[in-house]
């Protein structure tokens, strides 16, 4: 069960919109590395994951995630809502438009749609947490490419924000690893037949 | 406090609730975070009674029980203020 809250986990407040950024941010809502993959990774592996510790990290930062996801396509809204075909066109967003509109959808900078073959489930504890380790990495980085595109502090103070939250999973997702390898010292991890 | 001001004091004391919910997840027995984790969390259902009693619910399925607002007219967290 979740329960919605009607407010976002940090502000978000476009009034300059930065088309070029709608187009980065959109890796960050529906790209491999999108908060929506994190969340939808992290609640659908907690289902087979052992130790009540992981299966709380899972659960917890799996739900922050969708907050995460719903800041992102508040900024993807905000900065398209208002935008002129011809901006949405010099922004390299003509295809986006033509399929979305000024909607928010799940896909990549380049179009790509969100799919499920961005995550994986493996049932063995040991491989999905170094997933999500990477995982959290690679939305790090992506968050420093998309700063790098822009000094605007309205796109870069919940960018920040989002940018460190990584770090904090990534330090947690390190300690499940750790419990981990107290609970399987020889790798047994996975049953082998 | 302003709605805004209150809206952003809830926010700043929910996340010091999840930074602190998720070190919780990976380390159950520190008596000191548990600690704080329980003064904080009463602070933020205060400060949420708070809100609601004046500016209307911000939670759903019952989770809001106040007279004030209305859950369907409110401000979307994605519209402008």
């Amino acid at each position: 069960m979740w329960i919605y809250q009607k407010k976002l986990e940090f502000p978000v407040n476009i009034t300059m919109p930065d088309l070029r950024i709608a187009k980065a941010l959109m890796a960050q809502y529906g790209g491999p590395d999108s908060e929506l993959s994190a969340g939808v990774r992290y609640l659908t592996q907690r289902f087979s994951m052992p130790d009540d510790r992981l299966r709380a990290t899972l659960n917890d930062i799996g739900t922050e995630e969708i907050a995460h996801w719903e800041m992102i396509g508040t900024m993807i809204l905000q900065t398209v809502e208002n935008a002129s075909l011809s901006e949405l066109e010099a922004a390299g967003l003509s295809g986006y438009y033509t399929l979305h509109g000024r909607a928010v959808y799940p896909a990549d900078p380049n179009g790509v749609p969100f799919t499920a073959s961005y995550i994986q489930s493996t049932g063995d504890p040991i491989a999905d947490i170094f997933e999500d380790l990477a995982a959290e990495q690679k939305a790090r980085a992506a968050y420093e490419h998309i700063m790098n595109q822009t000094e605007c502090e309205q796109y870069l103070a919940p960018l920040r924000f989002l940018r460190e939250r990584e770090v904090v999973h990534f330090q947690r997702f390190s300690e499940c690893y750790n419990i981990l390898k107290e609970l399987y010292p020889e790798g047994r991890q996975n049953k082998l037949r | 406090m302003t709605e805004c001001e209150l809206l952003n004091r809830i926010s700043e004391v929910q996340f010091v609730c999840v930074e602190l919910n998720l070190y919780l997840d990976t380390h159950p027995s520190d008596e000191a975070a548990r600690s704080d984790y329980l003064s904080y969390s009463r602070l933020l259902a205060e400060l949420i009674n708070e809100y609601e009693a004046e500016y209307g619910p911000l939670q759903g399925f019952g989770h809001s029980p106040t007279d004030k607002g209305c859950w369907i007219h409110s401000r979307w967290p994605w519209e402008r203020n």
